[in-house]
C-alpha cells in the first residue's frame, strides 16, 4: 500500500491519522445525534447550559481540552482510575486516547450539522407519520432520520476532515509517539523540529491537502445524490 | 357516531375555543367558518395532535380523549385519518410507499377498501413508482387522499385539503373526493371555508364563529335560516337535493324534480335518475303575487309565503318561502315587499331566475352511485 516516495514512518503517519479521525467519529456519532435531537426538540431546564457545554472545545484552547483529558482519564483521575482498576484499561498515550481526544474536539462540529439537518425536517412530516399509525420509535427511523441524514452525513464528513488535523488536545493527551500517536499534524510538527526534516513535511503537508480536497468533494458528491434522493431536487 | 367537546385558551393570543357537536354515521360534516375560527383547531385535537385544556372526543362510545378521566389516546393510535392542507407526503419514499405507509401500520382486519381499490378511485396508479415531489399539487392532494383511506381509518379528517390548489386543481380532485367519500363509508369531518365544497360534499354543516358554535344541522336545513352568517353571503340560498327526471337535448334543457315540484336547467350531463345537489339563490328568487304571464323565466313555483325576515341591509327582505315541502329563500327590496302587500301565509309565485350547480360532479346522496 506503501507508495514508495513515503517513509515508512510517514506512511503510518498517515493511516494512523485516518484510522483516529475513523474512530474518532464512530466514537461521536451517536451521542451527537442524541444531543443534537435534545438541543432541537427537547424540553428540559439547562438545555441552554448543555449547548454551551457541547460548543466548549470550540472556543477553549484544545490543549486545554487535552490538559482536562489527561486529568479525567489519568490513572489517578476521576474516570481513568476506576478503568485501569477495574478493567486493567489504560488510555493516556494511546492511540484510543488520540481518537478519544480528537472526537471531543470535533464533537461540536458534528452536532452542528446534524442539528442544522434535523431542524430541516418539517415536523408536519412526523405528525402526518403520527396519524397514519407509526409510534415515536418508528417515525423516528422512517422518516425523521432519512430526513435528516443529510446532516448526519454532512457532520460526519466535517468531523472526520478536521479530526484528521486534529494537534492541541492529541498532543497534550495521547502525546507524539511515532507509530501509536504520532498523527499527520504531529509527524509534520516533528519533522519541522528536525534538521532536514523540510522535505518529508512537504510530502506530508501535501497529503494533508489532498485528503482535505478529497473530503469537500466526498461531501460535496454525496450531498447532491442525498438531496436527490430525498426529493429535493 | 363521533361526539366532540373541547375547551381551549391560547396563551399566545388569547384565542379561546369552546365548541361541541356531533356527527352521525358515514357521511360528511363541514366545520365551516371564516379562518380563524378554530376550526382546524378542532380538528388538530379530534386527531389527538393537540391536546386541549378540557374536553372529550368519543367515537361510537369509545373515548379517545377525556380531560376529565384522564384518558389521552395518542394520534398513532386512534386511527384517525388526516388529510392535511399541504399533502404532507414523505418526499423520501415514493408514491406506492407512501400509499402503503399506513397500510402497513393498519391492524390486522381492519378493513376498507384495498390498495388496487383505492389507486383506481384515485387515478393514481401511473403514479407509482414516482416521488413526490415531481407531482402536481392535485396528484399530491389524490395521493395524500389514498393514503389517508389505506391506513384503514375509523374517521377520515379533512383539513381544507383543496384550499392550497388553485381553481383548475380544486375542480381536479373536488370529484375524487366526492368519489372518496361515497366509497369510504366512513364519518368525515371536513374543515373548509369555501362554501362550494359544502354544496358538493357536505351532508350535515357546523358552523363555526370565533370559536363557537353557531348553529349545526343538515345543510340543507341550515342554508333555509335567515339569522346565520350564511345569509349574508352574497351566495346565500337554499340547498335543494333533486333527481334529474329527463334531458330535451332539442331544447337544451334537463328537467329535475325536488320536493316541491320540477325546475328546468341548461342541459347536464348526468343521466335520468341521478342526484343532484344545487343552490337556489336568494336574490335570484322572485316573486309575485299572481301568476305571471309572457315570461323568459322557465320556472314558476307556487309558494306560501311563511316567513319576513330582516337581511341585515336596511333596505332589503327575506322572505321564506314553502314550495311543497322544499323551503325557499327569496331577497327582496322592502320597497317591493310594501308595494305588493306581502304578508305571512299569503300564496306567491316564486321566480327562480337561474340555478347554480356548485360543482360538475355533485352526487349529494349516499346511496346514489358515484358519478
Amino acid at each position: 500500500m506503501n507508495p514508495g516516495w513515503l517513509s515508512a514512518e510517514e506512511w503510518q503517519a498517515v493511516r494512523l491519522s485516518l484510522e483516529v479521525a475513523s474512530r474518532s467519529v464512530l466514537v461521536s456519532l451517536l451521542p451527537a445525534v442524541l444531543v443534537a435531537w435534545l438541543l432541537v426538540r427537547g424540553r428540559f431546564p439547562g438545555r441552554v447550559l448543555l449547548d454551551a457545554v457541547v460548543h466548549l472545545p470550540l472556543v477553549v484552547p484544545p490543549v486545554v481540552v487535552g490538559w482536562g483529558l489527561l486529568m479525567l482519564f489519568g490513572i489517578r483521575g476521576p474516570i481513568g482510575a476506576p478503568l485501569n482498576e477495574w478493567f486493567g484499561v489504560r488510555l493516556v498515550f494511546t492511540s484510543e486516547a488520540a481518537a478519544l481526544a480528537t472526537a471531543v474536539m470535533s464533537f461540536p462540529l458534528i452536532v452542528r450539522a446534524v442539528r442544522l439537518g434535523l431542524e430541516s425536517v418539517d415536523p408536519g412530516l412526523e405528525a402526518a407519520a403520527r396519524t397514519l399509525g407509526a409510534g415515536p420509535f418508528d417515525r423516528f427511523l422512517t422518516v425523521t432520520l432519512p430526513l435528516m441524514s443529510p446532516g448526519i452525513l454532512a457532520g460526519t464528513v466535517t468531523a472526520f476532515a478536521a479530526g484528521l488535523g486534529e494537534f492541541g488536545a492529541v498532543i497534550t493527551f495521547a502525546s507524539n509517539i511515532p507509530g501509536e500517536t504520532q498523527t499527520l499534524p504531529l509527524a509534520i510538527y516533528s519533522a519541522t523540529q528536525t534538521p532536514g526534516g523540510e522535505a518529508a513535511a512537504g510530502r506530508l503537508a501535501l497529503i494533508s491537502f489532498a485528503l482535505a480536497i478529497g473530503g469537500l468533494l466526498l461531501a460535496e458528491f454525496v450531498a447532491r445524490r442525498m438531496h436527490r434522493l430525498l426529493g429535493r431536487a | 357516531m363521533l361526539e366532540v367537546a373541547l375547551r381551549h385558551r391560547f396563551a399566545a393570543d388569547g384565542f379561546s375555543l369552546d365548541a361541541g357537536f356531533t356527527a352521525d354515521g358515514a357521511g360528511v360534516t363541514a366545520l365551516f367558518g371564516p379562518s380563524g375560527c378554530g376550526k382546524s383547531t378542532i380538528l388538530a385535537a379530534v386527531a389527538g395532535l393537540l391536546r386541549p385544556q378540557a374536553g372529550r372526543v368519543v367515537l361510537d362510545g369509545q373515548a379517545l380523549l377525556d380531560t376529565a378521566t384522564g384518558i389521552f389516546l395518542p394520534p398513532e393510535r386512534r386511527r384517525f385519518g388526516v388529510v392535511f392542507q399541504e399533502a404532507r407526503l414523505f418526499p423520501h419514499l415514493s408514491v406506492e410507499t407512501n400509499l402503503r405507509y399506513g397500510e402497513r401500520r393498519a391492524p390486522r382486519g381492519a378493513t376498507g377498501p384495498g390498495f388496487e381499490e383505492v389507486v383506481a378511485l384515485l387515478g393514481i396508479g401511473h403514479l407509482l413508482a414516482r416521488r413526490p415531489a415531481g407531482l402536481s399539487g392535485g396528484e399530491r392532494q389524490r395521493v395524500a387522499l389514498g393514503r389517508a383511506l389505506l391506513a384503514r381509518p375509523r374517521l377520515l379528517l379533512m383539513d381544507e385539503p383543496l384550499a392550497a390548489l388553485d381553481t383548475t386543481r380544486r375542480a381536479e380532485v373536488l370529484p375524487f373526493l366526492a368519489r372518496l367519500r361515497d366509497a369510504a363509508r366512513l364519518p368525515i369531518l371536513y374543515v373548509t371555508h369555501a362554501l362550494d365544497e359544502v354544496d358538493a360534499l357536505a351532508d350535515r354543516l357546523v358552523l363555526l364563529e370565533a370559536g363557537r358554535v353557531l348553529a349545526e344541522g343538515g345543510v340543507e336545513a341550515l342554508t333555509a335560516r335567515t339569522d346565520l352568517p350564511l345569509a349574508a353571503r352574497r351566495d346565500a340560498g337554499v340547498l335543494v337535493g333533486c333527481t334529474v327526471l329527463a334531458h330535451d337535448a332539442a331544447r337544451g334543457l334537463t328537467r329535475l324534480g325536488f320536493g316541491g315540484g320540477e325546475l328546468l336547467v341548461p342541459l347536464r350531463p348526468e343521466p335520468p335518475g341521478s342526484r343532484l345537489r344545487l343552490r337556489l339563490r336568494a336574490r335570484d328568487v322572485a316573486v309575485a303575487t299572481e301568476a305571471p304571464r309572457s315570461l323568459s323565466m322557465q320556472n314558476v313555483l307556487p309558494a306560501t309565503l311563511e316567513a319576513i325576515a330582516p337581511t341585515g341591509t336596511p333596505h332589503e327582505l327575506f322572505l321564506r318561502l314553502a314550495v311543497g315541502p322544499t323551503p325557499l329563500l327569496a331577497r327582496v327590496t322592502r320597497d317591493s315587499a310594501e308595494r305588493l302587500g306581502l304578508l305571512p301565509g299569503q300564496m306567491l309565485w316564486a321566480l327562480v331566475k337561474s340555478v347554480a350547480f356548485g360543482l360538475p360532479a355533485p352526487a349529494s346522496s349516499r346511496d346514489g352511485p358515484p358519478s
